[in-house]
């Protein structure tokens, strides 16, 4: 296995994009990740998107070849792959096309993410989502995703005594972040008492407790150590790249209180980086709901289990604080274009790296973490980045 | 749902048909081919086993934004419920004010209306839960 | 001649109530005096994902489990109701499944508007009696329909009874079955109609009290007896007063009818309704009690019966419907417009 570097990435703005389809959302990323990589698209021997459900939202699957073709790359009949993980399968395209990188197979690897959500109704957006759930045992039965995450939520204040205002506090602080981040779906501030009065969508979580609907794409283009050194001379290593899973059910677990599979892809990676959570100076990780940010810096390590609360009320997770996460808002304020959302963590991992995050720059930036999730914790794809 | 998806999970919809691994003896809802446990001790083991209905609230959410097969019928209760032959299921509480509901309240299954394919098409029925009597 | 009988019942009723008040405070009527008149104070009100199949499902479930019956050796099961959730496709293969009685049964619904569920224990006990089956279910079930503004708004309810018919371990043997039957057009629905109509006053005495009394004097004059030779006596209670009157007319005292007379407090279970009414005398009825029970199906029909209480009745689980029913939550107008699917 080689050392793999990422060389260059992009993303579309977030939002709800309206005059723009799923093919102008793919082209738009994968041309600003070719751009910002410095590359031709004659060095690209193959990519890999990440969708969840492009079949479902717009009608369209096989979308290895409709990518292929929107980003030019069609007549040069690369091998282009489409995976899927529910909401982690933007994690999942970096893993697969890291994982033909390093075993050598590829060179030079596109890897990608998009999702066109409001070409159907809200309603619509929330039932196909809901199918990243088990779908005949939970589903059927009346649960909805925020609702499998409210369950967990629930556990955890029960268990833990997290309140409600440390849940928003997670929304005010991706709020914040994300005010300053021009891709941001929501660049508006909020406060807690904003999220508390919010539409209650699954008891406990709050409308602003939710991650929006959003249309998005992000791409990143990945290479061995070796050849980056070709392009430039700001290579950012691949230090991890892990994946977990776990049942699709609720049910099928035996704990409420984390998410195993993000455990377990924690362990993983931090075993293959040789690191600690506590070498991480920040990281980008997968809060679809505000109680999803909560258990994942308590799975990742980086607070203890059931602190993760006390932390997002302390401000030990904002841009100044003891770790920063989701220095770019996160799925809350960014937006969550579903299968695009694990390549836009990696952009923001980069812009940090390179020190190009703006006004949202953090002072440390060497070691960064990605955590991406598929479902309620049925996929969990890590991965850890370091500026070399 | 198509017809033929329902009516193949009547069993366990309308009666709690789960698996029992015939090597350790847990329970599994809904059937398991294998026990994650016992592995492959458990091939060709696996018995049908009808799960009691009764359980206890492990935790719960109301749910104000329903699925569209659920429209009109929120606010509704869903609950993890652990089931006293050890496993967990999903199900929605009904006959319950949601001031009542709390983790560790006993419930029992009971028959309900899940879900019906328009005005014209099959109606869908199976378990939901009520607080146990 | 073998003794067949009720071996197992259970009653159910769902949680929700609306007051008669209530339904005339949104039409501008006055709340007390239809309450007085009718003699219906409040009725059930099923919940949104409760319909005649699920109301059946959980009195047969109770019937078994109180009863301790196999459901494997129980050989058919029969649904009655005017509103079966599907025109096409049994009520009764529902049951049959979820009681866990498939496949070995035979199973078919009927409908004979309030008097289905009776129908259903009068061929159970046939098939019983012919030994082509061991134990036959019969169930009266409805989650019935009325007409915003009808009359039949007051009292039009939910709840339904299922009884295990058999020869074995009787709590309560069957002594004897009549019918009385004529056509008479008080009260109908036409196919894909959601409401019925009725005849307004015609429904009283041509219809009601004409097949429900005659059935009831065919019974005792075949027994050979006369009023005061029951414990108990259930009629079908459309309202609070017919039942009333009928047992006045019969010679019934008014004690004979109160125990199984429901419909005040939970309204017309339409086919549930005698059944219902004769199940909360049996969860107080003591061994050698005699009971006779008549019920009315409009169209028109009743069929009376003549039981009587066994030993075996101390080992049964009961005090079980008025329990049930204590356990109720008051609904408004506009959630039983929701509940009842009426918001299109």
């Amino acid at each position: 296995m080689r050392d793999v570097a990422i060389i260059g990435s992009g993303v579309t703005k977030f939002g709800e994009l309206w005059e723009k389809s799923l093919a102008d959302l793919v082209a738009e990323a994968g041309i600003s990740a070719i751009m910002d990589a410095g590359i031709d698209g004659t060095d690209i021997d193959a990519m890999y998107i990440g969708g969840m459900s492009a079949g479902r939202f717009v009608g369209q699957e096989h979308l290895g070849a409709l990518a292929a073709e929107v980003s030019g790359l069609s007549e040069l009949h690369i091998p282009s792959t489409r995976v899927e993980a529910a909401c982690a399968s933007g994690g999942l395209a970096l893993h697969s096309g890291y994982l033909a990188v390093a075993s050598g197979m590829y060179d030079t690897v596109i890897v990608g993410g998009a999702e066109k959500m409001t070409d159907v109704a809200g309603k619509e957006a929330t039932n196909i989502l809901a199918s990243a759930a088990d779908r005949e045992w939970e589903a059927f039965f009346g649960a909805t995703f925020p609702g499998l995450y409210a369950l967990l939520a629930r556990y955890h204040m029960h268990k833990y005594g997290t309140t409600p205002e440390q849940l928003a506090a997670v929304a005010v602080k991706n709020h914040h972040n994300g005010s300053m981040n021009p891709k941001a779906q929501y660049r508006r501030e909020i406060t807690i008492e904003d999220v508390l009065n919010s539409t209650m969508v699954a008891d406990p979580l709050h409308l602003l407790d939710c991650s929006p609907i959003t249309d998005g794409a992000a791409s990143a283009v990945i290479t061995s150590v070796e050849k980056a050194k070709e392009y430039t001379d700001d290579i950012i290593k691949i230090k991890a790249s892990a994946q977990a899973s776990d049942s699709i059910s609720l049910a099928g677990r035996s704990r409420f209180d984390a998410l195993p599979a993000t455990i377990e892809a924690a362990k993983r990676a931090y075993k293959q980086a040789g690191i600690e959570p506590s070498d991480i100076d920040f990281a980008e990780v997968h809060d679809c709901f505000t109680i999803a940010e909560i258990m994942a810096i308590e799975d990742l390590g980086f607070f203890k289990k059931g602190e993760g609360g006390k932390a997002a009320e302390e401000g030990l997770t904002a841009l100044d604080g003891e770790i920063p996460i989701n220095t770019s808002g996160g799925l809350k304020s960014k937006g969550h274009p579903v299968g695009a959302t694990g390549i836009a963590q990696i952009h923001e991992l980069l812009l940090q790296l390179r020190g190009k995050a703006d006004k949202r720059q953090i002072e440390k930036a060497e070691i960064g973490l990605a955590h991406n999730v598929g479902g309620s914790g049925g996929t969990a794809v890590i991965h850890i980045l370091e500026a070399i | 749902m198509g017809i033929a998806r329902y009516w193949r999970e009547i069993p366990q919809r309308y009666n709690l048909i789960g698996t029992k691994c015939g090597s350790c003896g847990r329970v599994y809802f809904p059937p398991k081919a294998i026990c994650p446990v016992c592995r492959r001790k458990s091939i060709g083991k696996m018995e049908e086993y009808k799960l009691k209905g009764t359980g206890t609230v492990e935790t719960y959410t109301i749910i104000y934004t329903p699925p569209p097969h659920f429209e009109g019928e929120e606010p509704y209760a869903i609950a993890l419920i652990k089931m006293d032959e050890g496993c967990y299921l999903m199900g929605e509480i009904v006959d319950c004010d949601f001031e009542d509901i709390h983790i560790g309240m006993k419930v029992e299954a009971c028959f309900r209306r899940i879900e019906e394919d328009g005005t014209r098409g099959a109606i869908q029925y199976g378990y939901k839960f009520k607080k146990a009597e | 001649m073998e003794k067949v009988g009720i071996v197992g019942y259970g009653a159910y009723v769902p949680r929700y109530r609306i007051k008669a008040e209530e339904i005339a405070r949104v039409w501008g009527k006055n709340g007390k005096s239809i309450s007085a008149g009718l003699g219906v104070y409040e009725k059930s009100v099923p919940s949104m994902d409760e319909d005649t199949a699920t109301i059946s499902v959980e009195a047969a479930r109770r019937a078994i489990k109180f009863s301790g019956v196999d459901p494997t050796e129980i050989g058919a099961v029969y649904v009655g109701s005017e509103s079966h959730p599907y025109a096409v496709k049994p009520t009764a293969t529902i049951v049959g499944e979820a009681i866990g009685a498939t496949p070995d049964m035979t199973a078919a619904d009927y409908e004979f508007a309030c008097k289905a569920g009776t129908a259903a224990i009068q061929t159970c006990m046939g098939l019983v009696k012919s030994d082509m089956i061991k134990y036959g279910m019969a169930i009266g079930a409805d989650v019935s329909q009325a007409a915003p503004g009808d009359a039949l708004e007051y009292a039009a309810s939910a709840g339904g009874a299922a009884y295990i018919i058999g020869k074995d371990n009787i709590i309560a043997e069957i002594n004897e079955t009549v019918s009385y039957t004529t056509d008479t057009p008080d009260f109908w629905r036409r196919e894909g109609e959601p409401y019925p109509g009725h005849g307004e006053r015609f429904t009283g005495e041509p219809a009601y009290f004409k097949q429900v009394l005659s059935a009831t004097k065919k019974l005792m004059d075949k027994m050979g007896t006369k009023p005061s030779d029951y414990d108990y006596v259930v009629f079908h209670q459309p309202n609070g007063k017919f039942p009333m009157r009928a047992a006045k007319r019969l010679g019934f005292s008014k004690e004979q009818v109160e125990e199984g007379l429901l419909c005040p407090i939970i309204g017309n279970t339409y086919s549930g309704s005698t059944m219902i009414g004769l199940s909360a005398v049996l969860d107080v009825a003591k061994p050698g009690d005699r009971i006779l029970a008549t019920s009315y199906g409009s169209g028109a029909g009743s069929d009376s019966f003549d039981i009587t209480v066994t030993d075996k009745i101390e080992g049964y689980p009961r005090n079980n419907i008025r329990k049930m029913i204590e356990n109720k939550v008051y609904v408004d107008y506009a959630l039983y417009m929701k509940y009842r699917g009426e918001f299109k």
